[in-house]
């Protein structure tokens, strides 16, 4: 649990390059931290903090506003259900308590192996396809419970893999702007 | 039509109509509907709302209706700038439902604990609640609930059941402390206010979110459960533990003073205060106070009780006779303006002598400060530039340090720092320039130059890199083009390990400027109203000259010095030779506060010392008599804030003991020593300040009173006396020019000056601050720490140049230039200093 | 028969769709050259003919919002919120996942139109794929010339930064977009005086667009305003994307020509909805998001037309249809709107952040089998101090309209379904 790496440094000042103010880069840092470990952990906060120029209680001010940011370690896989409107009225309460039964945990915590945590979630704009699911923010739509049951058994047999990155790493194509090709900063 | 109405244009309107509740008045274009409509005496009711932060919006209990288009629409009137032909409603149905409704929300979740409540009995929401609120609660489900009371620092409690998310704290610590170290956290219902974890709310400002709490979710810890409100009397007073002067009310409850509020004065503290005057309030009720007079039989022999009349007789004895230049009179600046007159007016116009100082060596020479052109608190933020050559403000002049902060940030007023090391206010200032101790002079000489555009002559001047003082030049230049060219100096002693020559040189350079205007950075309490007064060799009542001042006292004052006299440093110098005599020392501890390392043996060389004081201190040992003087609180009178506005100090405790009002031990000891003063209140002595000192002539207590009055008062002061009242002070720009100590490899120049939570009587003897008391350490930039190879944590003996040495930990500060080494005032570092050198050098030896 | 223009996703189908040569060999990027050809005034002229209403939910004007922003003032920036999240809301996504140089392409003409130098792509956290498209599709064309430093010859420079979100709802709002763009927690400001036109992203005249309402641009670009306008209903021109999700049998995205189609054949085309499922009846629908009131069959005839559909009490919002059948329970399906706006409340202000809660409170309760009769007003009083009067359009006494948006579920579901409420409190113990 630690301070961002050097490489994540490096990442850190390149994401701070992107924007007018330092301190618009706390999403992006927070993310970067929480790809490196897992979660937002109050070293990587103290650190963010110095690299976007506040303090660390305004990084955790900012970073506990968000859902997807962690204080605490999760699973592998974030299994998150939705059962806001469109899902609910086509099982998403059902699907979701069915993760309960199939993984043995209650919504909101974490299985034994460390390998899933469970959430319900709200609207994750795929509304027609419904009852749909993300694991780590990978789409899965019209989810029936045997293929629910199905996912977890091949995560679980170490499938998905490539297409389904470790807890924390959301996009994993990162901008790079070249520096010959930044917009110069004069006025219009 | 008759006239040329030639020129008469129609004067431009500069107010608007706005009409509230069918009542229509004047308001001022940008002004808040919330705050034109209390002026005429509409309350809104609000939470969120605070006149001195910027607007939120976000609590909603101060909707009301404004006329539209397409009719009336509800809008918060705190965040509503009134506009030309405005019809508001903050009485109408819609209203009535809406703020009840918001009521009942923010009561939802609010425990009614109002009875266990330190805010109960003064607390809005119950206020509100009980004008306006619904009576039955529908809410029948759960409360949200938090751990209890969480200390989120030495001095404050938050209770987060009780919050009800106004912003304020928060608010209050990012924008006008500068110090965001709280936060909202987590959301919606969720939200709570809270630190980081392990990183506490240590503010030096943290009481102010506390006073504004709208519930009791913050609780100062010095004050929980202390006394309920409706036991609480109250009177406004002046905060004198620094020279800022901020106003505060003053409660106390069975004749024990239990809590200071800030008040919101426009000229000086905006209702803010820091937490140590805020705090220091435990002080007054101290169990070691001096409360009667007491004595030693001999030097060396216990202090006992005596009866005023035989301490009184024994002091009197031990200066009758007593040529005048061998008395010496040190201190005065914890005193009232009156007692300063009064003490005044007993050593020079009774004993004849000037060898008077109230600054403790740590100054600038009165005489040559007091004549510069003057600056005010509220000119920093008007001012094009300012510039700050002073000790750390935010460290020893909290709320002047807010004041410039809010210049700055929110007037864009561009700050320049010089000194010989970062500081409090270093994040706000735009150009900060750090020189080597004992150059300030060169490095303003090298500052003005390169704002005039002058070439500077080396890559380096007095330790800073020609780069920086050409773009600081450069801006100087520019921001003075800019506006009114107001260039205000805060300027003070930054380091009291060296000379005063220095800043004074610099001081002269600056004053050639004829714009310039100055703020003097006083520490102590009444420091500027003692020196205005006459405690300071060479000056008269009023701010005037011994030399030019003696037809005027002629036929006011018994008798008047002969010729100037001595300073603190030459005042002990001459003691320690045996040229002294006699010493009265008026509250003040040299053996804490004069930064040089030989107090002690001067001291101990005077024949009687005559200590007046509220509390003993490091001095107090070398006493042979000890008067107790009522303090803070205690005694009725004004005082004079660094600025120079007076303003009143009020009575609300009785003084312990046989303890009396400093003015009176003054008229007391004249009246054994022959010479009856005539006065037998505060009040007189005011009047007699007012007809008498110069700079304070037309001074009442009426004009003292509320936010007080700038002296000299540029009219109203009556002329009519004979002969004409002396000239105030000029500036004699002094034309020394001090040697710049030549750099060596081997030594370090030390840095001293005061921190907030230092060596403090008041602090020592307030329970809650004295917790805070940091120890002291040896500060290096972690470079020389390397250079040293030295360890942070670790002891090191310090050497002085004459061989002094004290051991202190280390610690690694950034902030300190490299080539210097900090360390805060007090006890340590006057061990190390040199008085009378340019520069204290320092060596370091490894852990002993 | 429903119009159907393919417009804005006429390369869905297409498997490249999201790469730069797929883009390019469609036609991308040539708008683009066409704009830079023409002044920035004449583009917002363009635009402003064209009638395009914003896409995000508010479906304000287009090219009026640019004119909006002072003449003088720079810099100014474009700030696309991608942060679609209103429930029943999906086609944002699908516009970043599926034809993100559409989007970029639309970002530059806007920019150019309102002489931006840098815009803010902010894309909604939880969409991983949709950020992933577009980095590479902002490498590519930044590779390619069309973003960055003098695009395509011209001299003008400008940077488009990809920003993700972290999972709030109420970020989608454009102020609480633009907060958290500046590294803060994503609370709303109050307008006036903030609107982004003049005080936006670090106090600078800011434009903040919908995704979809960007996607429109390239092809107004290239086909001219009239042509736009001769699309759809003259006083809402165009196409619009509609999420048409629930009790349907053929659920789905479904771009159509914009004012013309009726809810009926939404839900009834074979092409489109293909009818309630099991041959089912509409009890009721959402006919634009979940903040939106709900319509019942006696709207079935109404065009998707943002003017009857807003002289009927409800909106259009963000093209999410949500249909339920006869089976639906409707104290629940309120009740889970109702948790969303709670959970989703950003705290700012007390009415939004107590009434939302307090109001899910009541429900739970109500469903849980411990509702009092008077529970049912209850909610409609507390409903009516978040948002007084509960008219359309809303009025508030809070600072967005997310506080408000939680009335609209209540007011609706109790005023035509009050004997479900009655059943449940009569009945006690236990749903359905
Ligand atoms: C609570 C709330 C949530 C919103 N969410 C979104 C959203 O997710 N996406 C969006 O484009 N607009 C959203 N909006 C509307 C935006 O505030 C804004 O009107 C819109 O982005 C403007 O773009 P447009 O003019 O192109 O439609 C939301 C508004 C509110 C009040
Ligand atoms: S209405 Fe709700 S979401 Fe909107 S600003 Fe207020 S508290 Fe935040
Ligand atoms: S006082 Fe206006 S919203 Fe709080």
């Amino acid at each position: 649990m630690a301070r961002l790496n050097a490489l994540n440094v490096e990442r850190a000042k390149e994401l701070i390059g992107h924007y007018p103010r330092p301190k618009s880069a706390t999403i992006p840092l927070c993310h970067l931290a929480q790809e490196q470990d897992g979660f937002v952990t109050q070293e990587a906060m103290t650190h963010v903090a110095e690299l976007v120029g506040c303090t660390p209680a305004e990084v955790y001010g900012t970073a506990s506003f968000y859902e997807m940011f962690k204080f605490q370690s999760v699973g592998k896989y974030l299994v998150g259900v939705c059962t806001n409107i469109s899902c609910m009225i086509l099982g998403g309460d059902e699907l979701l308590e069915h993760a309960e039964k199939k993984l043995g945990v209650r919504t909101g915590s974490t299985t034994s192996d460390g390998l899933f945590t469970l959430e319900e979630m709200e609207c994750l704009a795929a509304c027609t396809e419904a009852p749909c699911l993300q694991v780590n923010y990978r789409y899965r739509e019209r989810v029936t419970h045997d293929q629910f049951d199905q996912l977890v058994d091949e995560l679980r047999a170490g499938k998905h893999t490539n297409e389904i990155p470790a807890h924390g790493t959301v996009a994993r194509v990162r901008q790079s702007i070249p520096s010959d090709r930044r917009a110069s900063k004069d006025v219009f | 039509m008759s006239g040329e109405a030639v020129g008469a244009e129609a004067p431009k309107k500069t107010t608007l109509t706005v009409t509230v509740d069918g009542r229509a008045f004047e308001a001022n274009p940008g002004e808040l509907l919330i705050a034109a409509a209390e002026r005429q005496g509409t309350y809104v009711p609000r939470f969120c709302w605070h006149p001195r932060m910027r607007e939120v919006g976000m609590c909603r209990m101060c909707l009301i209706e404004v006329d539209g288009p397409r009719g009336p629409a509800l809008l918060p009137a705190c965040m509503l700038p009134v506009t030309e032909g405005m019809i508001v409603h903050t009485k109408s149905d819609t209203v009535k439902k809406a703020q009840d409704g918001v009521l009942e929300f923010l009561l939802i979740n609010h425990p009614l604990d109002c009875p266990v409540c330190d805010k109960g009995g003064e607390c809005p929401l119950q206020d509100q609640t009980l004008t306006f609120g619904p009576g039955e609660t529908r809410f029948v489900e759960e409360k949200r609930h938090y751990e209890k009371p969480i200390a989120i620092s030495e001095l404050v409690y938050l209770d987060r059941e009780r919050c009800i998310l106004c912003d304020r704290c928060t608010r209050f610590s990012k924008e006008v402390a500068g110090d965001p170290l709280i936060s909202f956290v987590s959301r919606g219902n969720l939200t709570e206010v809270n630190t980081f974890p392990e990183d506490p709310f240590s503010s030096y400002f943290s009481g102010n979110v506390v006073q504004i709490c709208p519930v009791g979710a913050l609780t100062a810890k010095p004050y929980r459960f202390a006394a309920r409100p409706w036991d609480l009397d109250q009177v406004e007073s002046t905060c004198t533990t620094c020279a800022v002067g901020c106003r505060v009310v003053m409660q106390s409850s069975g004749d024990r003073i239990t809590r200071y509020q800030g008040v919101d004065s426009s000229a000086v503290n905006w209702g803010w205060l820091c937490d140590k005057g805020r705090f220091d309030f435990e002080s007054t009720s101290a169990p070691d106070r001096l409360t009667h007079p007491q004595m030693r039989s001999a030097k060396g022999a216990a202090l006992e009780k005596v009866t005023w009349y035989d301490a009184m007789s024994a002091a009197a004895s031990a200066l009758r006779g007593v040529s005048p230049e061998r008395i010496g009179v040190l201190g005065g600046s914890r005193l009232t303006n009156e007692a300063a007159y009064a003490w005044a007016k007993l050593t020079k116009g009774v004993l004849r002598t000037d060898n008077v100082d109230a600054q403790m060596a740590d100054g600038l020479s009165a005489e040559e400060w007091l004549g510069l052109p003057p600056a005010t608190i509220d000119d920093l933020e008007t001012a094009s530039a300012v510039l700050v050559m002073a000790p750390d403000l935010k460290e020893q002049l909290p709320i002047l340090f807010l004041r410039l902060r809010d210049a700055a940030v929110n007037h864009n007023v561009a700050v320049f720092e010089l000194g010989p090391k970062a500081t409090g206010i270093s994040s706000i200032a735009r150009h900060g320039l750090f020189h080597r101790p004992g150059e300030a002079a060169a490095a303003i000489r090298a500052l003005l130059g390169a704002a005039a555009g002058t070439p500077l002559a080396d890559h380096n001047i007095a330790g800073i890199e020609a780069d920086a003082l050409t773009a600081a030049g450069a801006a100087l230049k520019a921001e003075l083009g800019k506006g009114n060219g107001k260039f205000v100096v805060i300027f003070g002693r930054p380091n009291l390990a060296e000379s005063a020559a220095a800043t004074s040189e610099a001081l002269a350079v600056l004053a050639a400027r004829p714009e310039t205007t100055f703020l003097p950075a006083l520490r102590r309490s009444n420091l500027r109203g003692a020196l205005e007064l006459g405690l300071a060799p060479g000056v008269m009542p009023g701010r005037v000259s011994l030399a030019d001042s003696r037809a005027w006292f002629a036929g006011r004052w018994p008798a008047m010095p002969e010729a100037k006299g001595k300073d603190t440093n030459a005042i002990l110098h001459a003691a320690a030779h045996g040229e002294i005599d006699v010493v009265i020392l008026l509250g003040c501890d040299p053996v804490a506060d004069v930064p040089d390392h030989q107090v002690k043996e001067a001291l101990a060389a005077i024949k009687t010392v005559i200590a007046v004081d509220t509390l003993p201190n490091a001095t107090t040992p070398f006493a042979d008599i000890v008067l107790p003087a009522a303090g803070y609180g205690e005694v009725n009178g004004t005082t004079t804030n660094l600025e120079g506005r007076v303003t009143r100090l009020a009575a609300k405790i009785s003084a312990p003991g046989t303890a009396r009002p400093d003015w009176m031990i003054a008229v007391e000891l004249a009246s054994h020593l022959g010479t009856e003063f005539g006065v037998e209140s505060a009040d007189q002595l005011t009047a007699e300040i007012g007809r008498t000192a110069r700079s304070y002539l037309g001074l009442t207590v009426a004009l003292a009173s509320g936010d007080g009055v700038l002296m000299p008062l540029t009219q109203g002061a009556d002329d009519d006396s004979a002969p004409a009242p002396p000239a105030l002070l000029r500036l004699v720009p002094t034309t020394v020019t001090t040697a710049a100590p030549s750099p060596d490899a081997y030594s370090l120049r030390l840095v001293v000056s005061h921190v907030m939570y230092g060596h403090a009587t008041m602090v020592a003897a307030s329970a809650s601050l004295a917790k805070l008391i940091v120890t002291t350490t040896l500060q290096l930039h972690p470079g020389e720490v390397e250079r040293h190879a030295l360890r942070e944590g670790g002891l090191v003996k310090i050497v002085n140049q004459a061989g002094a040495t004290v051991t202190l930990a280390l610690r690694a500060n950034p902030s300190v230039p490299r080539g210097t080494a900090f360390i805060a005032a007090g006890p340590e570092a006057a061990q190390l200093i040199e008085n009378g050198a340019g520069v204290t050098k320092i060596r370091l030896e490894g852990a002993p | 028969m429903p119009q159907t223009t393919k417009m804005i996703t006429s390369r869905f189908d297409q498997p490249d769709s999201f790469t730069l040569s797929g883009y390019e060999r469609t036609g991308g990027y040539r708008a683009l050259r066409k704009a830079l050809a023409m002044e920035p005034a004449a583009v917002i002229e363009e635009v402003k003919a064209a009638t395009l209403l914003g896409r995000g939910g508010a479906g304000f004007p287009c090219g009026t919002k640019w004119g909006f922003l002072p003449p003088t003032v720079f810099p100014r920036y474009l700030v696309v919120n991608g942060d679609e999240s209103e429930p029943g809301t999906y086609k944002d996504r699908l516009l970043m996942e599926l034809d993100p140089h559409q989007l970029i392409e639309g970002v530059l003409i806007c920019s150019w139109a309102i002489k931006a130098k840098q815009a803010f792509l902010y894309c909604r956290g939880e969409m991983a794929l949709a950020q992933e498209r577009l980095a590479q599709a902002l490498n590519d064309a930044y590779a390619a010339g069309y973003i960055g430093k003098n695009i395509m010859g011209t001299g003008w420079d400008l940077d488009v930064v990809l920003h993700w979100g972290a999972g709030a709802y109420i970020v989608g709002e454009e102020t609480a977009l633009i907060e958290s763009l500046e590294g803060n927690r994503g609370m709303p400001r109050l307008k006036p005086p903030f609107f982004p036109a003049s005080k936006g992203l670090y106090m600078q005249p800011t434009v903040v667009n919908n995704v979809e309402t960007l996607a429109n641009l390239p092809w107004i670009v290239n086909n001219g305003a009239s042509a736009f306008t001769a699309i759809g209903d003259p006083k809402a021109p165009g196409t619009r994307m509609f999420a048409l999700s629930g009790h349907v049998n053929r659920p789905g995205v479904y771009e159509v020509d914009f004012g013309t189609t009726t809810f009926r054949e939404m839900f009834e085309d074979p092409s489109l909805g293909g009818g309630i499922r099991n041959g089912g009846k509409v009890k009721a629908f959402i006919p634009g998001g979940a903040s939106a009131p709900w319509f019942f069959e006696e709207h079935l005839d109404m065009a998707l037309h943002p003017g009857p559909v807003g002289a009927a009490g409800s909106m259009l919002g963000s093209g999410a249809i949500v249909v339920f059948d006869e089976t639906t329970d409707m104290v629940k399906a309120a009740w889970r709107i109702v948790k969303f706006f709670a959970k989703e409340s950003c705290g700012k202000c007390s009415p939004c952040r107590e009434g939302t809660n307090w109001l899910e409170k009541i429900y739970r309760r109500i469903l849980d089998g411990h509702g009092r009769p008077e529970d049912i007003d209850l909610l409609m009083d507390v409903a009516d101090n978040i948002s007084p009067g509960l008219a359309w359009p809303p009025r508030q006494t809070t600072i967005c309209p997310l506080g408000p948006s939680a009335a609209s579920p209540i007011m609706s579901s109790v005023r035509r379904f009050r004997h479900e409420y009655e059943a449940y409190v009569n009945r006690g113990g236990g749903a359905t």
